[in-house]
């Protein structure tokens, strides 16, 4: 059965906005509800078409009253911060992600109506260390456990969403743990980190990566809000790609830094204007992380379109490469051809000497001196 | 009618010239290709990190000299490893620094007529180290730990382990060819959960190259290492004492032993995974007497 009511948090960032389009064309949802706590820009507000945008804070009890009085039977939660500078500061963003998760799951425990809640988890959950199992499945836990920003945020996410389900059996709960996102729309962290032309890299280290292409990644909230799936499943894209590799693919230069100096140059960038990476997000493209996706190919019943390299190949549509694979293939093709030349000659001259030299000995000849 | 067959009267005259030696040309163009794979990142990599272009072109010919001269390695018993499938090699470890680890690989890659790629299993330290974290990760290695051993087997890889670790590599050279404790048995549960086959494996020569002489407590707390050698010529000689001896190598793999008819629940059964962590350590045991038997002496 199609939700009736649908409530989007965080819908004035990308990817909110584009599931709560995505939702506002399924003829058979009544009415889709998004709400955040800033207006979504002119873009996305296009896009947005039916929907009813709220603009509430859902930190404040106002949130119940929406999820009441529009008798609200699905909740997609994702208005969840993965960085300090988008909710300004590391305390609003604490506050942010889990007060706001709290106000929401108490409106929603209280709603007799609510059958269903969503929640845009990351894959970060499983924290990231030297000891970790190359690939993680739903049920592994964090070898060593998330301390301190997004990562620990959506841990206690999680912990409070796993409460809700128990106090409230009737609503089925899916838990979408994401990898990173990535594509020529969205301003995802990754995205915006791979438009510095120089990207800064843990010196002596060489991350694993695994994406998820935009479009997939909606296609799998629009799945999980629509359907029947309950429990955990891991959202990502099949195939890996090294932290390198993917920076050469992309044309970047990287600079390894070492990786005490992190944090100093992460502050000199974001003076820079340049870009906004946390420390925590470096530390997990030091050691890297991927996830099991059997779940979401079988029982979720979500194969993604695009692998880890070609959402890799979709996204570079939109960077200008520092270093162009046209004139890596130019010099090392000259090179080639001056070898070739060489070559050539080499064989040339060999060839003139050994004219010059005695012809060897007919081998018929010593046949019949042995015999 | 079948062809005649032609005998050459001479097979000692003309020989042919040597097959698969590509000229200086080749190899530069080969050289220049590889330069621009890498330089714009088109080359495959797994889950696990491993990254076979780097491997065959940079990071085995690099070791194959070692394998080929310098511990002049006869493998022994190649055909108990099967062509296709998961399986488990279980060997010793010896040496101070884990080079058997290294021509093992070789081993498997050159001399197999199914050029099977050995993927190891190594302990966190080797991930927490820069640089050698990363490039463990690129020639195949991943975490020792159950659940990626079961992943790769299931895969169909070939898994090497060395159940004995760090007491293993760091044990003094008065101990050469005892094997130590085997572990708490993962290994088998993990061959178990798969139903792989497990091929012993002994390796001879290995705790010659750098030979253990005294472990020194302090510097090795210092730097967070398991053990710190002091051997004939390091630390006396510096970066000379990095130097292996040339001892002469023998790899012998050993007859598999089947797993598949417990059942994947035997894992869960401490007492069939501690039998047949002990077979497999015994069938080692024996292997290496054996070789040692075999050996004339330590350097030829």
């Amino acid at each position: 059965m199609p939700p009736a009511v649908v409530l989007v948090t965080g819908v004035s960032r990308w990817l909110g906005g584009a599931l709560a389009a995505e939702l506002a064309a399924n003829p058979s949802i009544d009415r889709v509800i998004g709400v955040d706590t800033i207006p979504p820009s002119a873009e996305v507000l296009r896009r947005l078409g039916r929907t009813e945008f709220v603009r509430a804070d859902i930190r404040s009890p106002l949130i119940g009253k929406v999820v009441e009085s529009a008798s609200v039977d699905t909740v997609v939660h994702m208005n969840i911060s993965a960085t300090a500078a988008g909710a300004g500061g590391r305390v609003p963003m604490k506050e942010l992600n889990v007060i706001g998760t709290m106000q929401l799951l108490a409106a929603c425990q209280r709603s007799p109506t609510v059958r269903r809640l969503v929640l845009k988890s990351t894959s970060a959950v499983y924290g990231a260390s030297p000891r970790d199992p190359a690939v993680f499945t739903e049920a592994m836990e964090a070898r060593r456990v998330p301390r301190g920003g997004f990562a620990r945020d959506s841990l206690d996410i999680e912990g409070y969403v796993r409460s809700f389900a128990r106090r409230r059996p009737d609503v089925g709960v899916a838990v979408l743990r994401f990898t990173n996102i990535i594509g020529p729309q969205i301003d995802s962290l990754l995205s915006g980190f791979f438009r510095m032309p120089v990207v800064p890299t843990a010196l002596g280290y060489d991350a694993r990566l695994q994406l998820l292409h935009e479009d997939d990644a909606v296609a799998v909230l629009a799945r999980a809000t629509t359907g029947d799936f309950v429990g955990t499943v891991n959202a990502g894209a099949p195939g890996t790609l090294l932290l390198s590799q993917a920076i050469r693919r992309l044309g970047r230069v990287a600079l390894p830094v070492p990786p005490g100096a992190m944090g100093v140059v992460g502050r000199l960038t974001r003076r820079a204007g340049l870009r906004d990476w946390s420390l925590e997000q470096m530390n997990s493209l030091t050691s890297g992380r991927v996830v099991d996706i059997r779940v979401l190919c079988e029982e979720f019943g979500y194969v993604p379109r695009y692998t880890t390299e070609e959402a890799l190949a979709d996204y570079a549509r939109t960077v200008t490469p520092v270093v162009r694979p046209e004139v890596v293939a130019d010099v090392t093709g000259t090179a080639q051809s001056v070898v070739h030349r060489v070559a050539e000659g080499v064989s040339a001259v060999e060839s003139m000497v050994a004219d010059r030299r005695p012809a060897p000995s007919v081998p018929g000849l010593r046949a019949v001196r042995d015999a | 009618m079948p062809e005649a067959r032609i005998i050459p009267l001479r097979p000692d005259e003309d020989p042919p010239p040597p097959p698969g030696s590509p000229s200086w040309e080749e190899q530069v163009a080969g050289g220049l290709e590889f330069l621009r794979r890498r330089l714009t990142g088109e080359y495959d990599t797994d889950e696990f990190g491993f990254d076979p272009d780097l491997a065959d072109h940079v990071l085995l010919p690099m070791l194959r000299p070692w394998f080929e001269r310098w511990f002049r390695v006869e493998t022994q018993g190649l055909e108990n490893v099967p062509d296709t499938g998961g399986a488990l090699v279980v060997a010793n470890h010896s040496g101070t620094i884990p080079v058997d680890a290294l021509m093992e690989t070789v081993a498997l890659h050159d001399q197999h007529p199914a050029g099977r790629r050995l993927r190891l299993l190594g302990a966190d330290l080797v991930f927490q180290a820069p640089f050698i974290g990363a490039l463990a990760r690129k020639m195949g290695v991943t975490l020792a730990c159950n659940e990626d051993a079961e992943r790769l087997l299931s895969a169909g890889e070939l898994v090497g382990v060395f159940p004995e670790g760090f007491k293993g590599v760091g044990k003094s050279f008065s101990e050469r060819y005892t094997l130590q404790r085997f572990g708490r048995g993962g290994f088998v549960s993990a061959a178990l959960r798969t139903g792989v086959p497990i091929v012993p494996c002994a390796i001879v020569g290995a705790e010659e190259i750098y030979p253990m002489l005294g472990n020194a407590r302090t510097a090795a707390r210092l730097l967070g290492l398991p053990y710190f050698p002091i051997t004939p010529t390091f630390p006396l000689l510096g970066p000379l004492g990095a130097v292996p001896l040339p001892s002469k190598w023998f790899i012998a793999f050993g007859e598999p032993i089947e797993t598949a008819s417990y059942g994947s629940a035997a894992a869960d059964d401490p007492m069939i995974v501690f039998n047949l962590t002990d077979q497999v350590r015994e069938t080692i045991q024996h292997s290496l007497y054996r070789l040692l038997l075999q050996r004339r002496s330590v350097f030829s």
